[in-house]
């Protein structure tokens, strides 16, 4: 690969690449993005542009053991959007909700077809493991959604990292990015662009890495790391609702999932005296049915009392259901089997620990991110957004980012219509782009190493942020000191050198990381209260404000550079009460 | 410290223009070292997803708890077959574990 490392910016080779629709990402929604964009027109070219391998990029890389949501005979699209509104503390948007929601079932039975296995009943039905989760045994469900989206003629631009739109006047035409193996620069211009590039992970100090050598022990994929999101907030894109972070319960040290025993075992979470903390202390919110922050939270709560360590008790299992609970996780996070080996740990006489992980923006569980209209249109023409980087849908999970990836598909294909081809003079963008990307490799290399820069940016988040080592706490005066180093950061990016590609897609994850923790920051300042108590603890402000019953929005103010926060009112298409699950 | 690379075992994926490891990290961090034998240039940026342990033929990679979070020794080994996975699980105590996984529909699945 040193080979590849260009020597000057003059020697940088550019590759010159057009398409019809360009889909930046290719996990599990820019995959069936492109696939549906094929299925509807298969003379259209559609072209992927991934990080890593789409054979294992993303979040399912290493599989997943149950779909979350599928809507069971029986219930309707209305009954999941208001469960899901009353989980997610009463905000989310309708109109995408309900689209989605039409939309969920299809292309998880497709995926079925091309191989992947489903749990059944005896009679052939789906196996329900909660409401409305079925079990799957995923392990292999990426390389499964690879290998399709290859059948479907979509051309594939594997280890091209994305970092900036290309412009035509107001309007996104392609993306430009840098090949973290040949040392290119990408430049592809595209009639409509669909970015699909993941959430935002790292953007806090995990608790697991506090001096060791497991820095990446996190529960969301740690390659994930917010571009999607910051190559629209450099170019004034809106983005919604990022103070509603996602954190969650995860099994303590190993930061993994919990829905694959709570859920699907009934296994109650526990105190150290043995209580049952939803059913005994959080009957008002639900008991084990709480929204999903309650059910964050009470476990650091519990702690904070004084009453912790917090398990999740699985001493009642049988045999049997052991076998069968060791086995999800093979399919979802493996290595959670060889965690509890390397522990010497028998889940039947010892319960699991628990504790808060990191927290995230991630769209697919929270309302985060880019602010689409029913296109999935952002407010950038040309651009559109789905899976984890879209906002406005929390508990999208696996299955409704599949079903955004085919909406925003659709709407691309809608936008492209009248379009003949770019004629645009690009070259100046271009050239500056490319400057920037490849800065850290010609910089001074007594400078600053990427992993300082991104540990010292997590650090800030976690304990001015409200991070998990401050029980996800804030007030406005931490904040401010959290945005006055995260600036300083922001200012120090041109002092980043990296010695290889490799480091210069480090130093472009931290360049990205920066833009996401300042908008981030300046949401959490604007939403004086405390609507989801453990995703946004305002000590400050610990009550609700009815006046915040609305969208918090940002924008990046073109002239002034300024992040620019304001609201959007909430849209109530079902009728009832927006905390209760039914009618 | 997430991949462990057996070097008596792995020979660099020869045939490939890329070690297949190398191919489909997530992280981009498995690369073929000077000596022509795979690498993982930063153990700490591993998300243990056991991609580089399934896909490498000769079974020269293996995933290892990092001691910070686990004690040693202990093993979880994918044999990868046609629609399923065998894994075995050694704990520190020696204890043996073996798991069948179905991981692909078969053909006459589908209908």
């Amino acid at each position: 690969m040193s080979n590849s490392i260009p020597q000057a910016l003059q020697s940088v080779q550019e590759v010159q690449l057009e398409t019809d629709i360009l889909v930046i990402g290719g996990g599990n929604a820019g995959c069936f993005a492109a696939i549906e964009a094929k299925k509807i027109n298969p003379d259209l070219k559609v072209t992927i542009m991934e990080k890593a391998n789409i054979d294992r990029s993303g979040c399912l890389a290493g599989g997943m053991d149950a779909i979350n949501t599928y809507i069971p005979e029986g219930k309707t699209p209305e009954d999941l959007v208001r469960w899901s509104r009353s989980q997610a503390g009463g905000i989310l948007r309708e109109d995408l909700a309900l689209e989605i929601s039409k939309n969920l079932n299809e292309p998880i039975e497709e995926w079925e077809r091309w191989g992947l296995p489903i749990k059944k009943n005896e009679d052939g039905s789906y196996k329900f493991r909660g409401q409305w989760d079925i079990a799957i045994q995923g392990s292999e469900m990426k390389p499964i959604l690879a290998e399709k989206t290859r059948e479907m003629g979509v051309e594939i631009i594997n280890r091209v990292v994305a970092t900036g739109y290309l412009y035509d006047g107001e309007k996104v035409v392609g993306a430009m990015g840098f090949g973290v193996r040949d040392g290119k620069f990408y430049v592809v211009k595209a009639k409509a662009t669909i970015m699909a590039a993941g959430g935002a992970g790292g953007i806090y100090k995990p608790y697991t890495n506090d001096g060791n050598d497991c820095h990446h022990q996190i529960w969301y994929c740690p390659f994930d790391v917010g571009s999607g999101y910051a190559l629209g907030i450099r170019k004034g894109a809106e983005m919604t609702t990022f103070e509603m972070r996602w954190s969650a319960v995860r099994t303590k040290d190993f930061n993994g999932p919990i829905d694959t025993i709570s859920v699907c075992y009934k296994t109650p979470m526990i105190n150290a005296k043995g209580e049952k903390i939803l059913a005994e202390r959080y009957k008002e919110f639900g008991g084990d049915k709480a929204p999903r922050y309650i059910r964050a939270s009470a476990p650091m709560e519990e702690i904070l009392a004084g009453r912790g360590p917090i398990y999740v008790d699985t001493r009642q299992m049988t045999p049997a259901q052991i076998k069968e609970l060791k086995t999800d996780y093979l399919n979802e996070r493996p290595s959670f089997v060889l965690f509890l080996a390397a522990n010497g740990q028998d889940i039947s006489k010892e319960p699991i620990e628990v504790y808060g992980s990191d927290p995230y923006i991630v769209g697919g569980h929270t309302a985060s991110g880019y602010w689409v209209d029913t296109d999935w249109q952002t407010t950038v023409p040309g651009l559109f957004a789905c899976g984890d980087v879209a906002g406005g849908v929390p508990n999208k999970f696996v299955g409704g980012c599949c079903a955004e990836g085919m909406l925003s598909a659709r709407g691309a294909i809608k936008y492209i219509a009248g379009i003949d081809s770019i004629d645009a003079d690009l070259s100046a963008q271009i050239e500056t782009e490319k400057a920037r990307v490849f800065a850290p490799l010609f910089s001074d290399s007594d400078g600053v190493l990427p992993h300082w820069m991104e540990e010292k940016m997590q650090r800030i988040m976690d304990e001015y942020a409200g991070g998990v080592h401050q029980f996800y706490r804030l007030n406005e005066e931490r904040l401010d000191n959290a945005l006055r180093h995260i600036r300083m950061m922001r200012e120090q990016v041109k002092y980043l050198y990296a010695k290889d590609l490799h480091e210069l897609m480090l130093a472009h994850e931290v360049i990205d990381r920066l833009d996401v923790a300042e908008v981030l920051i300046h949401h959490l300042k604007f939403r004086r209260e405390t609507r989801w108590p453990g995703w946004q603890t305002r000590m400050d402000y610990p009550e609700i404000d009815p006046t915040l019953d609305c969208f918090v929005n940002s924008r990046v103010n073109p002239e002034t550079g300024e992040v620019e926060v304001f609201t959007r009112p909430y849209e109530q298409i079902l009728p009832g009460d927006r905390m209760k699950p039914t009618l | 410290m997430p991949p462990k690379v057996l070097l008596n075992k792995c020979d660099g994926c020869k045939a490939e223009h890329e070690p297949l490891c190398e191919q489909v990290c997530p992280g981009n961090l498995m690369t073929l070292g000077s000596e022509g034998k795979a690498i993982c240039r930063d153990l700490r940026d591993c998300w243990d997803c056991m991609s580089c342990t399934k896909v490498c033929p000769q079974g020269a990679i293996e995933t290892r708890m990092p001691y910070q979070i686990g004690y040693h020794p202990a093993k979880l080994i994918p044999m990868m077959g046609t629609n399923r996975i065998t894994w075995t699980c050694v704990d520190i105590n020696g204890k043996v574990e073996r798991f069948i996984v179905k991981n692909r529909n078969e053909e006459e699945d589908e209908d």
